[in-house]
């Protein structure tokens, strides 16, 4: 083809500025449309609920305080990752997870199935001075959440918006939740959200691997 | 015959002291966010003062504050060099830098606060993603319309990456911040799981491609053949180049999930792409770099060309580096690692930053109306400040990264984990303050930067400086490039 078809866009504003906006579309659009039908078609194990409100609550505090920026919460399908961790995350235990907190990078450790793995009490005294239970960890200290009421209203609000974006909450769910968070703290919501991970959906007997590596995984804080 | 149209300068000139401004603060959230991960005291339990919340204030301060008052400084002084023209719209243009400055402000007067999306590099909540997509708009009609009453008919290539700039990123801003609000400082996304990653990282890497990329090629296509005065060293060259860089870089995004629950074929497509990106990536830096040909004997006299060098040489590593990460085996490794937070501080403090003070270094003077920064000597200690910081910030990094990596993933013969945790962390806690220290440098070089800047604006502040005439009637001479004969 000759040179001067290129010229034309080379004088022609217009024609230079779709050209380049039908360019930058192709490749988002033959990634992201294929991912969004096949994330429709997951579906979470039978029995599988959208988070209880007092673990919503603790979620949206591990957004707010940007736990993400230091923790991942996703177990890559690699060996020394389900040794550490335990097995790998998979499409439908994140399904709820608006927005998603895969996260980028671990300053701390991955936390996709951290649920059961500590106490409660040394999963509080760790939020408000970490280093009392981990004497070298260099992750702050967030003292506050223990002082902070969760406020009832804000989350029935928070469920309603939820389940105008399909996640499955009844009307009876979404007229209990004030009482349910009634008088919690968010250090106890963010612990309840914490002990859950990875509970619903961790395999009835692990892999032998991680089994063989539990001492070991255990016992690094 | 002279004319009665001058250039605008003067939005010019606000956008030159507003990058001036943020590119402190945002280095000194960056340095301070550094000092906490080696020293965790310095938190001091104070909410908005802890790391979590203070690094999106880094990463918004420098890319978009600091940055995008760049870019759109530079964009509107290079459009109107470039077609001939005053800008569009004076008024309109005045409001896109008080809209993008009560953005940044906004953005990061909330996000220490706890009020964000928690999506990397689009924390702010809904009601500061509305203003910006407004802003946005109105610097793409201000761009556009001064494209349209240009009166040299070639757009010149420097402009291509303008435009894709502003109109890839309006359109990743607006699909990843789709959201529906609780409240004023609430919202959820659109998207959950899966389907959300997907979407972030598209947007997450293609902000790096559009804002970080090709808005800084506009930059270096422009103020590179003028530092270099020489003409570029292959236009047909460049605009290969554009067509490749802008395509293939939408398709490279899922390589941020590698070995995640996305689906497998999503992370091949990714990083086979990510492999191809290297051409257009390398074509770009050479072009400029040869750009210097026949005139390398101005970087012994001349700081701003430095830095443009310097630039282009860490852009080809930092996009090198970008592809051997995508390749799965080895982002097994690096993935989640700070050899991540290496690569793109070697592509954002080695690339954009030093590619942005050297355009800011060659315009200032001749927007300012002066015929020279007002130290040479300032603007050299400035670049070795720079330079040392950056390569000691990167190599720690480098370091703590392949360090971390390979403490993560050893085994015992047995087959049991060697290290727990928390030993990298040990491990690499030198290198926490190694980096801190560079980070430091680079800080004070941009109070260099900042008290020059000051002095050469000492005509512009008394207001004694005459606005620059458009220079028409328009020359005729030939365009490059030079129209092929027909039978080719």
């Amino acid at each position: 083809m000759a040179y001067r078809h290129f010229e034309f866009i080379e004088k022609h504003a217009w024609t230079l500025g779709i050209l380049t906006a039908v360019m930058v579309s192709l490749g988002g659009l033959a990634e992201i449309l294929p991912t969004f039908v096949e994330a429709n078609r997951v579906k979470l194990a039978a029995g599988g609920k959208p988070y209880d409100p007092l673990r919503l609550a603790g979620r949206d505090i591990y957004v707010r305080e940007g736990c993400y920026l230091c923790h991942s919460q996703m177990i890559r399908a690699l060996r020394f990752e389900t040794q550490r961790y335990g097995r790998f995350s998979t499409a439908e235990e994140s399904i709820y997870d608006r927005p998603f907190q895969w996260g980028s990078k671990r300053t701390g450790p991955d936390l996709a199935r951290v649920g059961g793995k500590y106490s409660d009490d040394w999963q509080r005294l760790h939020l408000m001075d970490p280093r009392t239970v981990v004497p070298q960890s260099n992750m702050p200290g967030y003292p506050w959440l223990a002082t902070a009421r969760v406020d009832g209203a804000d989350i029935a609000a928070r469920l309603r918006t939820l389940r105008t974006l399909g996640d499955p909450y009844t009307e009876a769910d979404i007229a209990g939740a004030a009482k349910e968070v009634d008088g919690k703290t968010e250090l106890e919501a963010l612990v309840a959200y914490l002990q859950g991970l990875g509970i619903a959906n961790e395999p009835q007997t692990a892999p032998p691997a991680a089994a063989a590596a539990a001492p070991i995984a255990g016992s690094s804080p | 015959m002279t004319s009665a149209e001058c250039y605008n300068d003067r939005v010019v000139r606000l956008f030159l002291l507003a990058a001036t401004v943020w590119g402190i603060v945002g280095m000194l959230l960056g340095m301070y966010a550094a000092a906490e991960l080696a020293w965790p005291g310095l938190n001091f339990d104070i909410p908005w003062l802890t790391f979590s919340r203070l690094r999106p204030d880094h990463t918004f301060g420098v890319i978009f504050a600091f940055g995008g008052s760049a870019l759109m400084g530079t964009c509107y002084y290079v459009v109107q060099r470039t077609g001939h023209t005053r800008l569009a719209w004076d008024r309109l243009a005045e409001f896109t830098f008080w809209g993008w400055q009560l953005v940044c402000v906004l953005a990061m007067a909330t996000m220490p606060f706890g009020i964000t999306q928690s999506k990397e590099y689009a924390e702010p909540e809904w009601f500061i993603d509305i203003l910006i997509a407004i802003v946005w708009i109105g610097f793409g009609a201000v761009f556009f319309a001064t494209l349209a009453r240009r009166r040299i008919r070639h757009i010149y290539v420097a402009n291509w990456y303008y435009g894709a700039f502003i109109i890839a990123v309006g359109l990743l801003h607006v699909v990843n911040n789709l959201a529906f609000p609780v409240s004023l400082t609430k919202s959820y996304p659109i998207y959950s799981g899966v389907a959300d990653a997907m979407v972030q990282w598209w947007y997450g890497h293609n902000a790096v491609a559009f804002f970080l990329t090709a808005g800084f090629l506009g930059m270096m296509y422009y103020f590179v053949p003028r530092q270099a005065q020489q003409p570029l060293w292959s236009y047909r060259f460049s605009i290969v180049n554009f067509w490749a860089l802008i395509s293939v870089y939408m398709w490279a995004g899922s390589h941020h999930l590698m070995y995640t629950a996305l689906p497998d074929w999503v992370q091949s497509v990714g990083m086979a792409f990510s492999l191809v990106l290297l051409m257009p990536s390398w074509g770009s830096a050479a072009n400029g770099l040869l750009t210097f040909n026949g005139s390398w004997h101005r970087l012994r006299s001349d700081p701003a060309a430095k830095f443009m060098v310097l630039a282009l040489v860490f852009y080809a590593a930092s996009t090198s580096e970008g592809s051997l990460m995508a390749i799965k085996t080895v982002n097994s490794l690096s993935h989640y690692t700070d050899w991540t937070i290496a690569h793109v501080h070697s592509g954002s403090l080695g690339w954009v930053a030093m590619i942005t003070i050297g355009s800011l270094y060659a315009m200032a003077p001749r927007a300012l109306g002066r015929p020279a920064m007002h130290s040479n000597k300032a603007m050299e200690l400035h670049f070795w400040l720079h330079t040392a910081g950056t390569l000691l910030y990167v190599v720690a990094m480098w370091i703590a990264g392949v360090t971390e990596g390979m403490m993560w993933r050893a085994t015992q013969p047995d087959g049991s984990l060697t290290y727990a945790f928390i030993d990298s962390l040990l491990a690499i806690k030198p290198l926490y303050m190694a980096r801190w220290f560079g980070g430091v440098l680079i800080w004070l070089g941009m109070w260099v930067m900042a008290w020059n800047l000051w002095h050469t604006a000492a005509d512009a502040r008394r207001k004694i400086i005459q606005p620059v005439p458009v220079p028409i009637p328009e020359p005729v001479a030939r365009q490059t490039p030079a129209p092929l004969p027909t039978s080719g």
